[in-house]
Parts: C-alpha cells; sequence; structure tokens
C-alpha cells in the first residue's frame, strides 16, 4: 500500500513536471516562402535551435510567395500576423516590424553587418531599429545560353556591352536558332527598374519628392517598347496578363528557348538543378546603359513582428538565424548571395554547386559592388513597389497595343499619386 | 391548452408498417419532447420563426453582416483594416469611380480598369449567355430523343461541370499555349502556330469558349429535365395533326420549356456577371486588360496591389452587387410576363 503510494505521488510529480515544461515552452509562429531549397535549410536549422534551446519551438509556416505580398499584409495590419516573417516589401512591411535591439545581446554586430540593407527595413526618419537581417541578397542581371550563341555562331557580347549590343546579338541567335524569345524580361516592375537605373532614373527628383516617370524611366521604357515591335521580345511576357501580375520565364529559359534572359542570382539554385548538363549557361554583367551598368539590388528579409507576445524568444531565434556561422551555412546550401557584409568578404563556399553555378554566383557577387547608389536608393524608397507595380501594369497595357506610351507616363503618375496618397490618408 | 395538446394531435402514423418504418416513426418521436416544450415556451404563433431562425441567423452572419462591413469600407479610406481607424470619406470613392469622360471610352475615365473590367464582364456575359443558352438547349434537345448510348452522352456532357474551374482553366491553358496541343496540331496540318492567349480577340473568344465547355452540362441538365416535364401526348397530338417539326418546337417546346429556359438564362447572366476563377488562371485578364474582369478589378485593388485599397474594391462591389440586382429583377420581370402570356 506505502509502495503504491509512493509510485502515485512520483507519477503525479513527473506528470506536473511535464506539463509544467510543456507550458514553459513558447511557440513562435514563423511565415516563410521558397524560391528554391531554403525551405528545407530553414527547417533543418530550426531544428538545431529548439534542440538547444527546448523552451522554444518554432513553427515554420510554408506559404507561397505570394501568399508573402497579398496575404501577410492583411493579416499583419489586423494584429493576426506571425512572430516571425520572410518578407520582400521590406518598405511596406517596416511600420509592423519589431525593433529588436533590446532583446539584442549584440547589437553593434547587427549594424555592422547588416548596416546598409537596415535601411530598407525600417520607416520613413528611423535610422536606428533593427527590424531583422537579409536572407538573401539579389541582384538583378542577365542569364545567357551559352549553347545557343555558339550554335549559331555569334559571339558573347563583352562585359561593358550595352543593352543595344546584346538585343542585336540575341536576336541573330534567335533568327538561327529558332528561338521564340530572343530576350526575355520578368515581368516585374522590379526587373524593369533593373533596365531603368542603367538609363539614368532615380525614382526621386532634384527636390526629393518621389518622381514615377522621369528621363531614365522613359528611356528604357521606350526600349523595352520598341524590342516587342521589333520581335526583340515576345508578348507573351508582358502582354500576356494584366495589372502588376508577374510573370517569369524560368521554364522558357530552361526550355532552351531564350538566349538571353534578364531575371536575377535567386534563379542560380533551381537552374543548377534543373537545367544541369542539357545546355551550358552563364551569368553575365548587367548590360550598359548612358547612365551605368548598373542593375538592382533586392532581397529577401527575415523581419520580427511587433505584435508579438514573446519578444525575447523571438530575438533568440533571430540571433541564433543572423549569427555569422548559421549564415553561411544557410548561404552556401541554398546558393544565396550574402546579405551579410562579413560573409560577403570572406567569401562563401557554396555547397553542391557545379562549376557554371560557382561562376555565375561569382558574377553576380561581383555586381553588388558595382550597383549604382541609386538603385539602393530606390530599392528603399517606401513606395518603390508602388511604382514597380504601376509601371509593369500600365506599360504591359501599352505593349498590349492599349493607348501610347505618353498614356501609359500619365497613367503611371496618376496610380502612384493615387495609391501613395491612400496609404498616407490617416 | 390548446397549444400543448397539438402535437399530440397532429403527431404522424407510421407511414409504412414494418422495422424500418417503426424505427423511423420512433425517431421522430424524439423530437416531441422537445418541441413540446418549446412550443408551450414561445407559443404556436412564435413557432415558424423558431424554424427560421437559425437560418436568418446564418444569412445574417454570413451574407447581411459582411454586406453591412463592405458598405462601411465603401465610405471609409486609407489601408487600415478596423473600421473605427479608417478616416469617414462619403462617396469619394464611388465618385472615382464614376469619374469619367465617356463611359464608352474606359480611357476617358479615372479608373479606367475599372470601366474596362465592366466593358469585357458585359461582352463576355452577353456572348457566353447566347452560346451556353443555345448549346445547352440544342444538346438537351438531342439527348431528350432515343439516340444510342443516350444515357453514355449524357454522362459525357455533364463530367466537366464536376471540374475545378482552375482544372479546366489550366488544362485549356496547356492546350491553347504557344506549344500546346492545339498548335501541334495546326503545324502537323501543315498550319503556323497562333498566340491565342496573346491576341486579345482570341483570348476573349477563348474565355468565353471554355466557360461555355465546363458549364454548358448543368445547364443542359435543367432543360433535359423540363423537356422529360412536357406530356408526350401533346406531341402525339401534334404529330396526328401532321404539325411540321420547326412549328411544334417554336409553338410547343418552346413555351413549354420557357420557365426553364429563364432559369437557365438567370443563372448564366449571374454566373457570366461573377466570372473570376477560370478566366484569371487561363488569361491572367490579358493581353493588356482584354479579359480584366470586374471581379478580377475588385479583387485586384483590395488585396494584389501593395496599397490594399478595400474602400475603392468595396464601392465597385456594391455597384456589382446592385447591376446583379436589376439583371436579376429584369429577368424575373420578363419571366412573369411570359408566364402571364402563356396562361392567357
Amino acid at each position: 500500500m506505502k509502495k503504491t503510494g509512493l509510485f502515485a505521488l512520483a507519477l503525479s510529480l513527473g506528470m506536473a513536471a511535464a506539463l509544467g515544461a510543456a507550458s514553459a515552452q513558447t511557440t513562435l509562429r514563423m511565415t516563410w516562402y521558397s524560391d528554391g531549397a531554403e525551405g528545407d535549410v530553414m527547417k533543418d536549422l530550426l531544428a538545431r535551435f529548439e534542440a538547444k534551446n527546448p523552451d522554444i519551438k518554432v513553427a515554420l509556416d510554408q506559404v507561397p510567395f505570394k501568399a508573402i505580398n497579398e496575404n501577410l499584409p492583411v493579416q499583419l495590419a489586423a494584429g493576426q500576423g506571425p512572430d516571425i516573417a520572410r518578407v520582400v516589401d521590406m518598405g511596406g512591411v517596416a511600420q509592423y516590424a519589431l525593433d529588436l535591439r533590446p532583446h539584442l545581446k549584440d547589437a553593434a554586430y547587427w549594424e555592422a553587418n547588416f548596416g546598409p540593407f537596415l535601411e530598407w527595413m525600417r520607416q520613413p526618419g528611423d535610422t536606428a531599429s533593427i527590424p531583422g537581417y537579409m536572407t538573401q541578397l539579389t541582384v538583378t542581371g542577365p542569364l545567357v545560353n551559352k549553347t545557343l550563341f555558339e550554335q549559331a555562331g555569334v559571339p558573347l557580347p563583352g562585359a561593358k556591352a550595352t543593352w543595344e549590343d546584346w538585343a542585336k546579338a540575341a536576336k541573330a541567335v534567335a533568327d538561327k536558332t529558332k528561338a521564340p524569345y530572343p530576350i526575355a524580361v520578368d515581368r516585374s516592375g522590379h526587373r524593369f527598374y533593373g533596365v531603368a537605373v542603367s538609363m539614368g532614373s532615380t525614382m526621386v527628383g532634384a527636390d526629393g519628392k518621389l518622381t514615377p516617370v522621369d528621363e531614365g524611366f522613359k528611356r528604357a521604357a521606350q526600349m523595352i517598347v520598341d524590342w516587342h515591335k521589333s520581335g526583340v521580345m515576345s508578348k507573351e511576357l508582358w502582354g500576356s496578363v494584366s495589372g502588376s501580375a508577374y510573370r517569369g520565364a524560368n521554364e522558357e529559359f530552361k526550355n532552351a528557348q531564350v538566349p538571353f534572359y534578364l531575371s536575377g542570382s535567386w534563379q542560380i539554385g533551381q537552374f543548377d538543378k534543373t537545367v544541369g548538363d542539357a545546355f551550358d549557361w552563364i551569368a553575365a554583367p548587367t548590360p550598359c546603359g548612358p547612365a551605368n551598368c548598373s542593375g538592382m539590388p533586392g532581397g529577401a528579409a527575415l523581419v520580427a513582428i511587433k505584435t508579438t507576445k514573446s519578444p525575447k524568444e523571438v530575438a533568440r531565434v533571430m540571433e541564433y538565424l543572423a549569427s555569422e556561422d548559421v549564415l553561411t551555412e544557410f548561404y552556401a546550401r541554398t546558393l544565396f548571395v550574402p546579405g551579410h557584409i562579413g560573409i560577403a568578404k570572406k567569401g562563401v563556399a557554396y555547397q553542391g554547386a557545379s562549376k557554371q553555378a560557382a561562376a555565375a554566383l561569382k558574377v553576380f557577387g561581383d555586381q553588388v559592388g558595382a550597383l549604382a547608389p541609386a538603385a539602393y536608393a530606390i530599392q528603399g524608397n517606401p513606395f518603390s513597389r508602388i511604382v514597380f507595380n504601376a509601371a509593369i501594369s500600365r506599360l504591359g497595357q501599352a505593349i498590349a497595343g492599349e493607348g501610347t506610351l505618353d498614356q501609359a507616363y500619365e497613367r503611371v503618375a496618376a496610380d502612384v499619386a493615387q495609391q501613395v496618397a491612400e496609404r498616407l490618408k490617416k | 391548452m390548446s397549444s400543448t395538446q397539438a402535437p399530440t394531435q397532429a403527431a404522424p402514423k407510421p407511414a409504412r408498417e414494418g422495422l424500418g418504418g417503426r424505427v423511423v416513426a420512433a425517431a421522430l418521436g424524439l423530437f416531441d419532447a422537445p418541441m413540446a416544450w418549446l412550443q408551450r415556451a414561445l407559443g404556436l404563433g412564435a413557432m415558424p420563426y423558431a424554424f427560421l431562425a437559425p437560418n436568418v441567423l446564418f444569412f445574417g452572419v454570413f451574407v447581411f453582416l459582411p454586406i453591412a462591413i463592405n458598405l462601411v469600407y465603401a465610405v471609409t479610406g486609407g489601408v487600415n483594416i478596423y473600421p473605427s481607424q479608417r478616416p469617414f470619406v462619403g462617396a469619394d470613392h464611388f465618385r472615382a469611380l464614376g469619374d469619367c469622360a465617356s463611359f464608352l471610352d474606359p480611357a476617358t475615365c479615372r479608373e479606367d480598369h475599372f470601366w474596362r473590367g465592366v466593358r469585357n464582364t458585359l461582352v463576355f456575359t452577353f456572348f457566353q449567355m447566347i452560346a451556353m443558352v443555345g448549346s445547352a438547349l440544342v444538346t438537351a434537345l438531342v439527348l431528350n430523343r432515343r439516340i444510342v448510348a443516350r444515357g453514355f452522352f449524357r454522362a459525357v456532357f455533364f463530367f466537366p461541370v464536376l471540374l475545378s474551374p482552375v482544372v479546366v482553366a489550366l488544362i485549356w491553358k496547356w492546350i491553347l499555349q504557344r506549344d500546346g496541343l492545339l498548335n501541334a496540331a495546326l503545324v502537323a496540318a501543315g498550319g503556323e502556330k497562333i498566340l491565342f492567349l496573346v491576341e486579345p480577340t482570341w483570348a476573349m473568344a477563348w474565355a468565353i469558349f471554355v466557360s461555355v465547355w465546363a458549364h454548358m452540362g448543368f445547364y443542359t441538365l435543367i432543360l433535359l429535365a423540363g423537356l422529360q416535364a412536357i406530356p408526350a401526348d401533346i406531341y402525339e397530338a401534334a404529330e396526328m395533326d401532321g404539325t411540321p417539326p420547326t412549328r411544334v418546337f417554336w409553338r410547343l417546346t418552346l413555351p413549354l420549356l420557357w420557365p426553364n429556359l429563364v432559369v437557365v438564362l438567370v443563372l448564366v447572366l449571374i454566373r457570366g456577371v461573377q466570372t473570376f476563377d477560370e478566366v484569371f488562371v487561363l488569361t491572367g485578364g490579358g493581353p493588356g486588360t482584354a479579359t480584366l474582369m470586374v471581379v478580377q478589378y475588385i479583387y485586384e485593388t483590395a488585396f494584389a496591389n501593395p496599397v490594399q485599397n478595400f474602400g475603392l474594391a468595396g464601392a465597385a462591389s456594391i455597384l456589382l452587387g446592385a447591376l446583379l440586382f436589376a439583371l436579376t429583377m429584369l429577368q424575373l420581370a420578363l419571366a412573369r410576363g411570359k408566364s402571364k402570356e402563356a396562361r392567357a
């Protein structure tokens, strides 16, 4: 009887301890999207974190990219967002981001290694907060099907080649190889600005006011429209859908239908896997315009959300993920251009990357240093996504034959003004 | 007193004897006590309202409340979700939507995408209605005859109705794209590839075709039911009188089928105005804005743009709702007029 009583007491204490431990565990929700294999890598890293920190559990909610831009802002505005989220519209989400500084052990590490990119995550006027870190720095630039150029006997334009040089060469290749898309450019405002910056666009006028349609914008728009008219670009990308819908040419590039594809560094991982040895492809430096040879920077950031009930635990997760060792492993396994200055300086030994993927990563890595200051400023402008979307929507209409370019310019300016006013309405 | 006795008096006898009948009667009997209690508590006069209450509550929460919230959004601005945080802007959103130099030319309108959506929706609905009703009627007439493998053909025409609109659109997208099945057939036949989803007229025509292909089976079923309800002796009498088949169709079949045709017309019209998923997946609203529908405009304004303008989208929804209501009333009025004519 005595033994039974002791056993019952021990069992009760054990259960109470277990329940206590379970209730002491904090569950954090992380909303995440993937371009390639980074979701699996993150899952792996989080599992290791949880093993070392049993008081924290991180539930990784993997969602489509579309949900990050369309659903997450609604969740955040309703105060029902996750604790941590991977976002691309950093300026748009800035108002919901948590300043991690009070909870970080070493804020100086963050300033030193993520400093230039932290500006993209802050609200206008804020020069100090630390909302998160870059999971990936991206650079727009061309991916070239080298095999098609060789088959056509057309030499690849050199490092300082202009847009016109590439257009002429790509058209010659397409004519000889029957490739249906001489040049493909992602249907994205960000990619359009990858051209517009080299044409001299700054998005902000000398008076500091948002000026979506400047001379650089017009030069780039005219060139894109002319390319559609002359058959250098097919209407299937920019002219086939409406509004600001994104349309990439990944499938067409993989199927060797595109000699010159203007996209960016984030495609390397998937092309390395999917193209394999079907053909040789390379990354080329951004073609030059009259202003410079700069593309656009971009990327994705992991940010803490201020509605979290566990800011300290969120900071611990973020500190772990942003630490140099963990982040180096993350970049190496995902084939991403590092968004951490220290790691970028040391270089990343990419795991499992083929020779051509490693070469392409080097080209894009070198491009980071060649980006124009205007490109960084545009990416950091809190209204840049509004301009990107208006530009792609209206240029798409002009390409499809719904009005002239001048009408498109007027509409871009009006759309931007209306949406900025709506966002600022209190 | 009478109210307490009513259930006992009204207790139904089992419809069928035997074990099954007794089980059903016993199961129904379980409700007697709570119903009697409810009737005692509320009184006989309130019982219909008690039965209606669950449905009214359901509609209230899921239909009328969202309509009321939509109204609130339509008269408030900004990007905040909670109505209390949204500034009152009155009819600003409606004024923005109505700001047009000429309603016949969307390019002159401030919200040109809305008016392009309205124009496309009207064009889509009109041609889709003609094609849908026409093909459903012809198919129903053929399937009502004694043909070989009638059951099989009925199933074949109904099968696409079972598919998800997204699946339908994706299947047809694969068929219609540059390297799709149709272009492969064209090339095999010695023709040139046609970019069906890049040319505005082709894109709209295919959007209508795909919609008709996907939904015709449902409307055929309604018309087939109507045809089978027409008494055979009327046709026998017409045959004995030597009435030509075309006259039989115009003078007998069509008037007697009219109530079903009105149902089909109303349903096709409402569905046409609400069209979104199939066309969105098939064409994305393009090329340009050639197949952009009103519902897509509302969706993009509220959710897909970086500035989620719930107010403008709410105002557009209200205008769309008003249009749907007006069209339904018009159709019902026409139906009543025809019914009276038929009775006379």
